[in-house]
């Protein structure tokens, strides 16, 4: 198994490098270049004023040099400076990375959570008045567009209701402390995280449904049936252990996304998180930020695949043996 | 007593044309902050949002009046010599630094003469023309100028001069003083603490040299990154001052229709945002006069200004926006007049080349206006592409001259010597920015005439020689010009005294209350 991980996380290093050289590539190919931006928000820029902002972001070199300083940088764990934001990029990205977290992984949790359970549910009633309504509702949530649903939640659970707070990550000017500020988040948490959740929470309840059903018709589960072992036992230790794996798979395709932050969410939502720090960083081509952000995510992407690929030999012994 | 009759005579003009009742000390005020500002450090950044929060913090020697006569600010009173070559500003003498350490005529001469110079494009284009910056006591300070510089009054508005604090940056590397992420500055409000993609707390200067000022206790700006979310956050109460261009226009109607919300598109006459299509006049239909006038002639910019801007605003008759100086109407007029339009783009022979128009990547408003002017120009027979971009894009492809047709708004800074010449000399014909003579028109006679303007010393021979200009402009129409864009400043009735100067929400809030 060790050896297993050392050559997984070798492999996942030259990759890294391989993703930081084509993004560099990619986002200087983008038209645009940041000093122009930002003389372009001072009102008026003249020749010099560009020149010198050029020449303190390095873009007066060539682009080969600019590449080899940015990946010696990287090699030194250093993502290198913001000019935009007058700040180390790793500064940016670990203020926003809490809250960041805190979206993503309460997204993860309920739409792992709930859709799973809504799936075996449905399973188990399949063809009945409840696996239709779970159907329904799955097919709903996978087909709304997130940006409308975040618009629809603060509309109707912040406006009209005045239940919710509709943006921001806590209460500004609230000065709250200790277990009142913990609720003042939660509260601010519930509709972004839960508009973030509902389309993986109907593809897990999708794919829970449409794997438990496969699995219990194989031939293991008519053995254990003939056994005359429980249904129930049979659907929780046989049926749901195998229709997991690809459960599974997905869950760990959703977690290596939850570092790189959730763009329209964080936008609608006023969320100070990583995805708002992209997107800010793509409008203003604030280079560095964004190679930073990509870097941070292309590694917690393999991290988690890594973590995956674990997770697999510890819920199916055949892939271990294999 | 000297102090208390200037502050009589301030607040006297501040208080003209506003609420006359007694100001009320105390309260928050909670506004909107869009884009996130990337620094607040005003004397290193100077863009909008910086200028907006900051405006709160530094200040400079003069404030301006909705008609643009100089107020006084950290200079109690100036003289201007006969001959416009020596300009002598008198300072408050008990203004300290957020630091406690206090304001000299040092600190001027270090901002003006060392500082910005290095760090201001536009208040270097200005410096250009002063011979030097000296203080012969701790309270005075004059500009001795090479030769006169017509706007030279106009330069001493916060977002041009900052003044900052010799003992902080003297001798340091300016962009890497630990200071810019604490500004200290002289202002009505102390920095606090800036949460990113949160909020930017600022506090009360209890040490602000005119006694009683400001009034409110707090200010806090919201960053609110979605269009959509700034309107939401001012219906729910969350906010309650949205300064211009903080939400769509569309949404302007419904906000403003609610109880205790009041609406202004005053404070921007000193900025001037005027705004036009450049167009490309050195190749294509574009380069024909007849074709750019036709474009005038086909634009429904009434329209524009009802259906997209509520209203707010003005159609633009001249290069040279109504608020700023030399402002001249007599000048050639492009009514909404189609016919006109199709008349002299058959006398050109336009053959039906379609022309690229790129909308300005600022929300959607910008892209509907795209969309109208489209409509406008494709009923007189103009074929039109609307081409997509983001700001980076729209700022290479205008830098690169790679357009027919282009929206943009400029700011005039209140005299065309300082925001207008520079969009029509031919000198300014450089690729690689955006904000020089990006259209390619080139007259002789209008760089002359530019010239002689900026450097005349009396009102009337500048207004003689700008008129002049302005005729000649409209006839030849280097760029389509549309608006002088009203941005609504949207807040809650009870706040007062929110805009009183030309600069508006960007001057500060240190005259704001709330009525209780």
């Amino acid at each position: 198994m060790l050896r297993f991980i050392a050559m997984r996380l070798v492999k996942a290093a030259i990759i890294l490098i391989a993703i930081v050289t084509l993004n560099f590539f990619l986002i200087h190919a983008a038209p645009g270049d940041p000093a122009a931006v930002m003389a372009g928000e001072a009102g008026a820029a003249d020749d010099i004023f560009l020149e010198q902002l050029r020449e303190q972001f390095g873009l007066d070199k060539p682009l080969l040099t600019q590449l080899g300083l940015y990946l010696g940088g990287i090699i030194q764990l250093d993502l290198g400076f913001s000019y935009r934001q007058q700040m180390p990029v790793a500064d940016l990205i670990f203020d926003r990375l809490p809250a960041t977290l805190l979206l993503t992984m309460t997204a993860f949790v309920i739409s792992l959570v709930l859709g799973t359970l809504a799936g075996v549910l449905a399973s188990a009633r399949v063809g009945k008045w409840s696996d239709t309504l779970i159907s329904t509702v799955a097919l709903l949530f996978y087909a709304t567009p997130l940006y409308w649903a975040a618009l629809m939640a603060v509309l109707i659970f912040s406006v009209q209701l005045n239940w919710l707070p509709g943006f921001g990550y806590e209460t500004v000017g609230g000065n709250y402390e200790g277990l009142d500020r913990v609720i003042d988040i939660a509260k601010h948490l519930i509709l972004p995280a839960t508009t973030l959740g509902l389309f993986f929470m109907a593809v897990y309840m999708r794919m829970t449904r449409a794997s438990m059903l496969e699995v219990s018709t194989l031939d293991f589960v008519k053995t254990a049936r003939a056994k005359g072992l429980k249904p129930s036992i049979i659907q929780r230790r046989h049926v749901f252990r195998n229709a997991l794996l690809p459960v599974v798979t997905l869950a760990g395709l959703q977690a290596g996304q939850l570092v790189g932050g959730a763009v329209l969410t964080e936008t609608v939502f006023a969320w100070p998180g990583i995805g708002r720090l992209m997107f800010e960083a793509l409008a203003q081509r604030d280079y560095n930020v964004l190679l930073g952000v990509f870097f941070v995510s292309a590694a917690m992407v393999l991290l988690f695949n890594l973590i995956t690929d674990i997770l697999y030999r510890v819920v199916d012994p055949r892939i271990r043996a294999s | 007593m000297l102090k208390k009759l200037s502050l009589l005579a301030a607040t006297f003009i501040v208080a003209t044309g506003t609420a006359l009742a007694d100001p009320v000390s105390g309260g928050r005020a909670n506004a909107v902050i869009q884009p996130e500002p990337p620094s607040l450090m005003l004397g290193l950044v100077q863009n909008g949002p910086t200028q907006m929060v900051a405006g709160n913090l530094y200040e400079s020697l003069l404030r301006y009046g909705p008609d643009l006569e100089p107020l006084p600010q950290l200079a109690k009173s100036w003289e201007i010599s006969e001959d416009g070559l020596t300009y002598t500003f008198h300072l408050y003498d008990n203004v300290k630094w957020h630091d406690g350490k206090p304001f000299s005529a040092e600190d001027v001469v270090f901002s003006a003469d060392v500082f910005l110079r290095e760090t201001h494009p536009r208040l270097r284009q200005s410096l250009k023309y002063v011979e030097s910056i000296t203080a012969p006591d701790a309270n005075t300070v004059v500009f001795k100028l090479n030769e006169p510089f017509g706007p030279f009054i106009g330069i001493f508005e916060v977002g041009t001069m900052p003044m900052i604090p010799k003992h902080i940056y003297e001798g340091t590397d300016y962009k890497a003083n630990p200071a810019n992420n604490t500004p200290i500055g002289t202002g009505p409000f102390k920095f606090v603490e800036w949460t990113k993609g949160s909020h930017i707390l600022l506090t009360k200067n209890e040490d602000y040299y005119i006694d009683g000022l400001p009034y409110l206790d707090e200010i806090y700006w919201h960053i609110i990154p979605d269009a959509a979310s700034r309107s939401v956050a001012f219906e729910t109460g969350v906010v309650d001052i949205l300064p211009g261009g903080s939400v769509e226009n569309f949404d302007v109607p419904r906000l403003t229709a609610m109880e205790n919300t009041c609406v202004t598109d005053k404070g921007w006459e000193f900025i001037g945002p005027l705004s036009w299509m450049w167009l490309n006049n050195r190749e294509g239909p574009t380069a024909d006069k007849r074709f750019r006038q036709a474009v005038m002639y086909a634009m429904d910019r009434e329209f524009a200004k009802d259906a997209l801007w509520n209203g707010l605003g003005k159609v633009a008759q001249s290069p040279v926006s109504s608020s700023t100086r030399f402002f001249s109407d007599d000048v050639s007029q492009y009514p909404y007049d189609p016919d006109k339009a199709r008349a002299l783009l058959e006398e050109m022979g336009y053959d039906g080349t379609p022309v690229r128009l790129l909308p300005l990547p600022y929300g959607e408003t910008w892209q509907r206006w795209a969309e109208a002017i489209k409509q406008n120009l494709e009923e007189v027979g103009v074929k039109v592409e609307i081409v997509a971009t983001d700001v980076a894009g729209w700022n290479q492809k205008i830098s690169d001259w790679d357009y027919d047709l282009a929206f943009t708004y400029l700011y005039q800074y209140g005299d065309p010597a300082l925001g207008v010449a520079r969009t029509y000399v031919s000198s300014n014909i450089a690729k690689g920015s955006p904000w020089n003579n990006v259209e390619g028109y080139e007259n002789a006679k209008v760089d002359e005439l530019f010239a002689k303007a900026a450097t005349a010393v009396s009102k009337e021979e500048r207004q003689a020689l700008y008129t002049e200009v302005q005729q000649i402009l409209t006839d030849d129409v280097p760029v389509a010009w549309l608006l002088e864009l009203g941005f609504p400043t949207i807040y809650r009735c009870n706040v007062k005294d929110l805009v009183t100067t030309a600069i508006g929400v960007n001057d500060g809030f240190r005259d704001a209350y709330i009525e209780k």
